[in-house]
């Protein structure tokens, strides 16, 4: 029992860093029906930033954090500028390769500057409690907290602001929304921001977690939370972070019970299952027919 | 002809799609105050005139309101220059609810006061509306959602409104109810651009006209003249 418990929390943990990546593909996919795939390398520049900030100019936690979302947050909107907004009208194959471009760049770039995997200095004292059998890092707490508290400041401002509004009519149709006098392109710009930040808030907190980073270690992970976007619904807020909580319990579960090498093939093979299952994910829709 | 200061003014206007010339040298006007309508079949260029106008397609030629030149504005600025558009199919955002339509549509304003005081106007011409602000709008009925799409633009604090096929898809009830609408708008003092195949209702209601065959305007004068005109009865009024 206290086995699993501690399994809950692990994956709790897993769950919500790919959550937090999930939101940046599904948040640019609700607005331009595009797939960002450089999204993981801009998670791996966000704990690159964590790395520099932290190794170098010695800050803590707090400004470490929010620099790295910002750093990545405006890397994110000069991407969007400079390589997906001049495709807008291209066919999505090619916004879709420049993307995957992109994301070669990324890593390259950091690979060229960083030939060695960095380790990220502690940033924080790690205590560990110990409650009968179970035992609980506060690094481990603090994961999930700040990943919550992030996902609720998100869903506040797409619910509730004027700005979560228009993106919400952009992502129903984005050609009726400057007739509202909308500025279109300021909102896209925000999306990238909001979505990528998020991106790079995980990227901190996986450098935390796991501290020994390279260029290449936003691929997979990047891969996995594209999937649990589209496991909860290409598009959908609340179905990518349902996704992340569900692939990392997945994740951790078959980890616990079965040989290691074990994890992703089983892991994805009941992704795969889900989508045959349920084709536009836990919360999608199918696309209404425009008439 | 009008003797009231132009306030739209268009003049040798092009759109073309790829290598079709969808408006082929249209040229205009709309009085302050005044209902002018545009008549035409199906891909006569009407819908392209109103995109060119709210600047979210590319032309050539000029279009000037209020004696400015929207060429290089940008739509959501030109929704804050007072030109609203009513696209045609409405446009309502069906996620969102219908009061999250009319918020929207008050991005460019500022003025608290004036827009608690246009929201129960709004309320008002449209009861229905109140009685449905916290629904997901796309729940609405065609009816309801051309008079959300109504109620926007004139959230929106707009001048002028450019009204993109308004009776489209509606039971000849509403259509009378909607046309009347658009009178009472104008009479509250917005000058309205109307575009239609319903030539005859909205000849009926509309100062001047002009008659869009292909991109190119064949007939013009006002309302009555083009009632009365036996090719317009021939072709748009039904012999």
């Amino acid at each position: 029992m206290a086995y699993i418990f501690q399994q809950i929390l692990n994956a709790l943990q897993l769950g919500s860093i790919y959550a937090l990546i999930a939101l940046g593909y599904t948040m640019v996919y609700g607005i331009l029906t595009m797939i960002n795939f450089a999204h993981g390398d801009l998670f791996m520049v966000g704990a690159f930033f964590c790395f520099l900030l932290a190794a170098y100019l010695h800050l803590s936690f707090v400004p470490t954090l929010l620099l790295s979302m910002i750093g990545v947050a405006f890397l994110g909107v000069i991407i969007e500028r400079l390589a997906y907004k001049p495709l807008r009208r291209a066919p999505r194959v090619s916004a879709i390769i420049t993307a995957l471009g992109v994301g070669l760049f990324l890593e390259n770039f950091t690979l060229a500057l960083s030939p060695y995997p960095k380790h990220i200095p502690q940033l924080l004292e790690n205590v560990t409690w110990t409650v009968g059998s179970i035992s609980i890092s506060s690094l481990q707490v603090l994961i999930i907290v700040l990943s919550l508290i992030l996902m609720l400041i998100l869903d506040f401002i797409v619910q509730r602001t004027k700005a979560g509004m228009a993106m919400r009519a952009i992502s129903w149709d984005k050609t009726i929304v400057p007739l509202m006098g909308v500025p279109v392109n300021k909102i896209i710009s925000l999306t990238f921001a909001i979505g990528t930040g998020l991106g790079g808030a995980a990227g901190v907190m996986y450098g935390l977690a796991y501290p020994v980073i390279d260029p290449y270690m936003g691929i997979m992970v990047g891969w996995k939370a594209f999937i649990c976007a589209v496991v909860g619904g290409i598009g959908n807020i609340r179905g990518a972070m349902i996704g992340g909580f569900i692939l990392g319990t997945v994740e951790i579960m078959v980890g616990a019970f079965f040989p290691s090498t074990y994890r992703d093939f089983v892991a994805f093979t009941l992704l795969l299952i889900l989508l045959i299952v349920r084709p536009y994910g836990i919360l999608g829709k199918p696309q209404p027919q425009k008439v | 002809m009008t003797t009231s200061e132009k306030i739209l003014a268009v003049s040798h206007l092009k759109v073309s799609y790829d290598s079709i010339h969808a408006v082929d040298d249209i040229t205009f006007d709309v009085g302050r105050g005044e209902i002018v309508t545009l008549i035409g079949a199906n891909g006569a260029g009407k819908s392209s005139i109103l995109r060119a106008i709210s600047g979210v397609i590319p032309y050539s030629g000029s279009i000037t309101y209020s004696g400015k030149d929207l060429k290089n504005i940008d739509a959501d600025k030109i929704v804050a220059a007072g030109i609203a558009h009513v696209p045609e199919g409405r446009g309502i955002f069906g996620n969102l609810t219908v009061m999250e339509n009319l918020k929207l549509a008050t991005w460019q304003r500022k003025d608290k006061e004036k827009m608690k005081k246009d929201f129960e106007n709004v309320f008002s011409l449209f009861p229905r509306l109140k009685e449905r602000r916290k629904q997901q709008s796309g729940m609405l009925s065609g009816g309801e959602q051309q008079m959300l799409a109504v109620g926007r633009a004139l959230m929106s604090d707009a001048q002028m409104l450019l009204l993109d096929e308004p009776s489209m898809g509606l039971s000849p009830v509403l259509v009378r109810d909607i046309f009347k609408i658009i009178q009472d708008i104008n009479a509250a003092g917005k000058t309205i651009l109307l575009v239609e195949q319903n030539a005859n209702m909205s000849l009926h209601i509309a100062s001047r006209g002009y008659v869009l065959e292909t991109g190119r305007i064949v007939l013009s004068g006002t309302g009555r003249e083009l009632t009365g005109n036996p090719r317009i009865k021939e072709a748009y009024l039904g012999g």
